[in-house]
């Protein structure tokens, strides 16, 4: 028998912080017990949420998509559904994800870049011109603005003539995680958990389609955070959330069914398959065993996957379609229910048209063409795959031991803990990457001179300009005493324990402008800055 | 001599923060003395701690696209406050076209993705020993 010697590392591991990989898996390693498998559609859904898998419906391919004016994403948005896409997703920029208006000073620079300028009603109206909302389904990342974002949209479809009860879509609602990653927070994790248990409820009783929250680990693992990190504090921060609703007097199965899930997918294929096996068996014993969820449908982990932007590479950007070839692999069979696949131009600037296309169609042949998708779980069975579920879901459980005991998320955020457990991950990982233990080909290895800069999408500077001039006529133009009263029911309303959504639709209505309506808020809820903890 | 002191610092509105921190991380392994000032910040504010700190260098980090208007108004800022002595380096997501613009606005270096730590250190380490500044050895 061949020894250790005659491997090619020391040490095999699914990453540099991850998990240790045998050389070899068996029955024995891969033990599992009826109970924790089922069959798809079964608690404790390990396989698959629904029996059928994809053999029923395919997951839906949503491109995240916005940038410049709402014409422009309008255009895109209109060319992706040409293309086959069959669900949208917004990104907004900036300024209107942190609540300024796009002629404030701290807009400068930013206007139209991440995403699309959205300050009002009247942009959010363009931004659907000829796309009828009351039959496509809406993802909108976005978080401490989401209330306003959610108001406008509602206002929209239902200028279009939608029905309010009939829409269907998501909002990201998830601001926990914006205090540990992504960071477009606005107010303190108090205020904030109220605005998002008011768009929770709000929902339940309104948007009976709509997903109320988009639970995110993804950003966490943009951040740095191990594929364990990413699933155990996703998971603690959703505890935080259904918590925070059962404190709101709701019960669990009146809601609960709405919350989903968001995470990224690497290219490190069998452990990401068995994080999303792991993620769907943990949530559903968590509903079940920690809040008493008698609902299968508030068991079931639905979640949509983006594939990992961090691992994407300026460098040979052409290898980025194998990347996110391998990633959405791992994503579909995982049982993923909507997915983005990255575009390969993404390391250097926003994508081209060109690189979207390639990237949709990498879903569409994995579809079409592979048959990975025709039937349910594929690699349920598999020793190695069986056991690295198992093994992920104990890391998972040790780490919400960890937050459970430091007092739940929230705490947990506050004392800095889980940002400290991702930067110390980012920094191991750059410390591999540097020293050549982690490859990533064509950066540190198998590296050539680059060829000549490829075509990039570029956002012009004037759009800053236009927009500013559109603002000042939106404002010249409407009713100032109606925005003035509706203003002022926001301030009334959040100073109150009463749900804030009926306001915040009076004040779309009025074209209240997501500066001015995020200012109302900030002089009653008062504004986060993050502690230092480097 | 003295520790080689740098900022790091976020521009913009920009919340990607894993770049900055790696790197903050990184320059104090290296032995540098870094001040961390986080994120969504002003120009003016990163000039005022810049000129407060008394630092060496500046970083920036933008991920956002919104270099082009932030990057140069530093660099301005900390030279009309008679500080553009101070070595101002930049990173995020920065098309290649903008970089020698940058460099045109006084930006002594952009760095994009894909670079090493030590190649970050190692520039630094040598501008500063070119301008006569810098740790021992």
């Amino acid at each position: 028998m061949a020894d250790k010697s005659s491997e090619r590392k020391t040490e095999f591991k699914t990453t540099v912080d991850g998990l240790p990989v045998k050389r070899v898996y068996t029955a024995a390693d891969a033990a599992v017990r009826d109970e924790d498998l089922g069959l798809p559609g079964e608690y404790p859904f390990t396989r698959h949420i629904m029996p059928t898998g994809y053999r029923g419906r395919l997951w839906t391919m949503r491109q995240y998509a916005g940038f410049g004016t709402v014409e422009e994403t309008n255009e895109r948005f209109k060319y992706l559904y040409k293309q086959g896409q069959t669900g949208f997703s917004v990104a907004f920029q900036l300024p209107t994800q942190e609540g300024y208006d796009s002629d404030h000073p701290l807009a400068a620079g930013e206007v139209g870049r991440c995403g699309v300028i959205v300050d009002s009603l009247e942009d959010m109206e363009r931004l659907w011109e000829g796309i009828p909302l009351a039959d496509v389904s809406t993802s909108m990342t976005i978080n401490a603005t989401a209330p306003i974002i959610l108001a406008m949209y509602i206002v929209a479809a239902e200028k279009q003539g939608a029905d309010r009860n009939k829409l269907e879509g998501t909002v990201q609602n998830d601001i926990l995680k914006e205090y540990i990653a992504r960071n477009t927070y606005i107010f303190g994790p108090e205020p904030s958990m109220r605005l998002v248990t008011d768009i929770c409820s709000f929902c339940a009783n309104e948007l009976p389609k709509w997903n109320s929250i988009s639970i995110s680990g993804y950003h966490m693992r943009e951040a740095g955070a191990t594929a364990a990190q990413e699933a155990a504090f996703t998971l603690a921060n959703g505890i935080a959330y259904v918590e925070a609703m059962i404190a709101k007097g709701m019960e669990v199965d009146s809601f609960a069914s709405r919350f989903s899930f968001f995470f990224a997918a690497y290219t490190n294929l069998l452990e990401e398959v068995a994080k999303y096996r792991a993620l769907r068996r943990l949530w559903a014993r968590i509903m079940k065993e920690r809040f008493g969820s008698t609902n299968t449908r508030s068991q079931s982990l639905r979640y949509h996957v983006q594939t990992d932007g961090f691992t994407l590479t300026a460098q040979q950007p052409l290898n980025n379609i194998v990347r996110v070839t391998i990633q959405s692999l791992a994503a579909v069979l995982g049982g993923c229910q909507s997915l983005h696949t990255n575009s390969y131009d993404e390391a250097l600037a926003l994508p081209t048209e060109e690189a979207v296309q390639v990237a949709l169609r990498t879903q569409q042949i994995i579809a079409e063409e592979s048959g990975v998708a025709d039937t349910v779980d594929p690699l349920g069975g598999s020793f190695f795959v069986e056991s690295l579920t198992n093994a992920l879901e104990t890391k998972i459980l040790e780490y919400i031991e960890e937050v459970d005991r430091l007092g739940g998320a929230l705490k947990a955020i506050e004392k800095g803990y889980i940002q400290r457990e991702i930067a110390s991950s980012s920094y191991s990982f750059q410390k591999a990457v540097d020293s050549g233990d982690q490859v990533i080909v064509g950066v540190n290895k198998y590296q050539v001179a680059e060829a000549e800069p490829r075509k990039i999408l570029e956002i012009g500077r004037e759009i800053e300009q236009k927009q500013a001039e559109r603002l000042e006529k939106l404002r010249k133009g409407r009713d100032k005493e109606k925005v003035g009263r509706a203003l002022e029911g926001v301030r009334e309303t959040s100073q109150s324990d009463q749900n804030l959504m009926p306001a915040l639709i009076e004040a779309a209505k009025a074209y209240a402008t997501v500066g001015e309506i995020s200012d109302v808020l900030r002089s009653v809820f008062g504004e986060y800055r993050e502690p230092n903890i480097l | 001599m003295d520790k080689i002191r740098v900022l790091v610092a976020k521009p913009g509105l920009d919340g990607h923060d894993r770049g900055a921190k790696v790197i903050a991380q990184g320059l104090r392994d290296a032995g540098m003395e870094v001040v961390y000032l986080g994120l969504r910040l002003t120009p003016e504010q990163i000039c005022d701690a810049a000129v407060q700190e008394d630092v060496d260098v500046v970083g920036l980090s933008c991920l956002s696209g919104a270099h082009m208007t932030l990057f140069p108004r530093v660099v301005e800022l900390l030279r009309s406050k008679g500080a553009g002595h101070i070595l101002v380096v930049g990173g995020g997501i920065i098309p290649e076209k903008d970089i020698p613009v940058l460099q045109e606005a006084g930006l002594s270096r952009v760095f994009g993705p894909g670079t090493r730590l030590a190649d970050i250190t190692a520039y630094i380490e040598k501008q500063m020993k070119e301008n006569g500044r810098g740790k021992e050895g």
